[in-house]
């Protein structure tokens, strides 16, 4: 019984913190509402730990350094740029709040599903090889090596957010995890609307030609196309990916302000602009397109014209990068090599 | 040369003497001779007064010159109520605006003031508060939007690093109140309506000493 009561309290701590924020604030009901949806019955609920839970922790001091120097690679993963990645991106940029955000891609649950089969790559992946694939793609960059300080300081990050959490518990019920479907879009998907919803709502960050902001040599606003964003090769040029992190998670402050339709609208425009090529391109985008089509691509724009332009139809790596895909991104046959 | 890093460059061309900053053209000295009535209370250097409980004068020098246009747009129509502005705001015209806030942005920036007696808890918070934020109650970072250093972001997000202590908790306070409304799509609202005392009074006594431009001093 005591899993359930420890559940129970957490829930409680839940629902007064991550759940309601805003109820300290104003005794009033709060002019801009988070509006963040509650667990449905059956779901896993997990808060991960916070910095302050590990500062009071009692483990070796040499691993909670460890563990701080993975939080600062996530939250400021900049400091590696050039070497591993090669566009305006922190992984905080698409999984906020620290990677502990639920709706927002919470991180914690690599840490307990893999290894794991993978559609994306057609194996079983593990924690650190997951974490190269947003490398590769969202960043696209090139991963630090498997077992290096980075990747192991990483990996140990969201092994310690995992904290407590039961080894292959069942990812499908967990509460917040990834950027849960929305349902499909009434009217289908608008250029000219998600126009509008980008200029009214997204602009004053992230631009009008998309490019975020750069201040002092330091990133405020990453960029949503164009040289310095994901490539087209990450989960989020998926318009159901990118129309989801939108709705729970942007404007920036605002969760759950769009509507679903904006949502998808928006979407729709970002991923109908240029950006660095997908590391799987064989030299052809239409190509491409087709051999990635059943588990990717149907999802994206890529190698279909929008506005009378081919999208992806280019051999920009964008700005830095001089390789097209990085090496550890390989199959496996898990049989005697 | 210090203005030249204060406004956004791919938006910005200054020139001596006269200048533009995107969509805004103005004449310094004019400006100059505009802040003569500015100065009773925004000071000749433009840094303001930090009045503990009471209403603060905000420091005007080196902020960035869009957002100051803004601002006096704001109180000149009524979207930012201040009686105490409004009467001076009235009497200029929209170059005089231009003008003086292009005049303000160039001065250089001054330190802020805050209370002597805040804390090591209060300014632990919020430091907390300004560069990691309190996601568990949706209280974005500060610099998440105020940039780097909570230093100012282009043009629409002002630097708090530096401003006086009183006047960041009152401008707080207003928001929560609604007695300030004029942020671009509640951006500002969203965040100032769920924190607390404790977090207004942390954050700004912690802001006010932090510098306000890079490499500047606290
Ligand atoms: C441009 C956005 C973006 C960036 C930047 C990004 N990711 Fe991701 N990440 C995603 C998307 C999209 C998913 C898939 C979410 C889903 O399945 O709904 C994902 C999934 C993950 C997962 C798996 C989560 C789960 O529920 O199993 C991990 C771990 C992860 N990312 C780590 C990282 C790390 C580490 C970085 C920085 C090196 C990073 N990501 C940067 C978009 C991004
Ligand atoms: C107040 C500024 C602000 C506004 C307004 C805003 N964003 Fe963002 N956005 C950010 C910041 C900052 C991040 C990075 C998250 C972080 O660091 O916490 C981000 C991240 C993103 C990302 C993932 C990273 C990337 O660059 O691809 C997307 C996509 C995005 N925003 C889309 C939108 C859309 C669509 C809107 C309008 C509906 C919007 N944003 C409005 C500030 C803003
Ligand atoms: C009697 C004192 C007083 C005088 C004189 C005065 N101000 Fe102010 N000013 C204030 C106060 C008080 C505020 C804060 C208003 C509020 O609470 O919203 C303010 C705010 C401002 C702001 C907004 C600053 C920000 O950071 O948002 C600007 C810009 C400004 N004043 C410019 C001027 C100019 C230009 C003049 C001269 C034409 C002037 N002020 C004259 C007291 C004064
Ligand atoms: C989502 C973006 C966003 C975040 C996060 C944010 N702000 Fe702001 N803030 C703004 C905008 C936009 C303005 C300018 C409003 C205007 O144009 O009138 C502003 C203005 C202010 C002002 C008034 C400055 C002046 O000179 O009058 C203060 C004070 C302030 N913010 C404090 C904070 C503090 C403290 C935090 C962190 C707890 C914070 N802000 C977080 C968007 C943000």
């Amino acid at each position: 019984m005591a899993s359930l009561l420890s559940m129970r309290r957490l829930l409680v701590a839940l629902v007064a913190g991550v759940l309601a924020p805003g109820v300290y604030g104003t005794e009033t009901s709060p002019r801009v509402p988070t509006n963040v949806p509650q667990p449905e019955e059956g779901q896993f609920v997990h808060v991960p730990p916070t910095m302050d839970d590990l500062e009071n922790n009692d483990m070796h001091p040499e691993l909670k350094r460890v563990i701080r120097r993975g939080r600062d690679l996530f939250v400021n993963t900049q400091q590696l740029r050039g070497k591993n990645v090669f566009n305006n991106m922190n992984c905080n940029s698409c999984h906020m709040g620290e990677g502990r955000l639920p709706f927002s891609a919470p991180v914690w649950p690599a840490a307990v599903v893999l290894p794991n089969y993978r559609g994306k790559n057609d194996h079983v992946n593990n924690l650190e090889e997951r974490i190269a694939g947003c490398f590769s793609f969202s960043m696209n960059g090139k991963p630090p090596e498997y077992g290096s300080d980075d990747m192991v300081a990483l990996a140990a990050y969201h092994q310690w957010l995992a904290k407590g959490v039961p080894r292959y518990q069942d990812g499908s019920t967990m509460y917040g995890r990834g950027y849960p479907r929305l349902p499909e879009p009434e009217e289908g998907m608008s250029f000219e609307r998600g126009e509008q919803v980008y200029q009214e709502s997204c602009a004053i960050c992230h631009g009008e030609d998309g490019s975020g902001l750069v201040q002092n040599g330091e990133v405020v606003f990453p960029a949503v196309w164009g040289d310095d964003s994901y490539n087209w090769g990450a989960g989020i040029t998926r318009h159901f990916t990118l129309a989801s992190f939108v709705k729970h998670n942007m404007p920036l402050g605002q969760p759950n302000k769009l509507t679903d339709q904006q949502s998808w609208d928006v979407a729709y425009y970002i991923n109908s602009h240029e950006r660095p090529q997908d590391p799987r391109y064989t030299g052809d985008v239409k190509e491409t397109r087709e051999k990635y089509l059943e588990t990717f691509h149907k999802h994206t724009n890529y190698g279909l014209e929008v506005n009378g332009r081919l999208l992806g139809d280019h051999e920009n790596l964008g700005g830095e990068k001089d390789f097209l895909k990085p090496e550890v991104l390989r199959s496996r046959s898990f049989t005697a090599e | 040369m210090r203005w030249k890093s204060r406004v956004s460059t791919a938006f910005a061309t200054l020139l001596l003497g006269t200048g533009t900053v995107y969509g805004l053209e103005g004449d310094v000295a004019s400006g100059e001779a505009t802040a003569a009535v500015c100065v009773a209370c925004h000071q000749p250097d433009g840094s303001g007064v930090n009045v503990p409980g009471g209403e603060s004068w905000p420091k005007l020098a080196g902020l960035n010159a869009n957002y100051l246009y803004k601002q006096l747009v704001d109180v000149k129509e009524g979207t930012r109520t201040s009686p105490t502005m409004q009467p001076f705001v009235s009497m200029l015209d929209d170059q005089q605006m231009k003008d003086v806030s292009l005049y303000y942005s160039q001065l250089e920036s001054t330190e802020g003031k805050g209370d002597t007696d805040a804390t090591e808890e209060q300014l632990a918070l919020g430091k907390k508060l300004a560069t990691e934020g309190d996601w568990d109650r949706y209280i974005v970072p500060c610099s998440s939007c105020h940039g780097p250093d909570n230093q100012g972001a282009g043009d629409h997000f002002p630097a708090i690093a530096g401003q006086h202590a009183g006047y960041i908790a009152d401008q707080l306070q207003a928001w929560k109140s609604g007695r300030r409304d004029n942020d671009p799509q509640h951006l500002m609202l969203a965040i100032a309506e769920r924190m607390n005392d404790e977090d207004i009074l942390a954050v700004s006594q912690w802001l006010s000493r932090q510098p306000a431009v890079q490499g500047g001093e606290k």
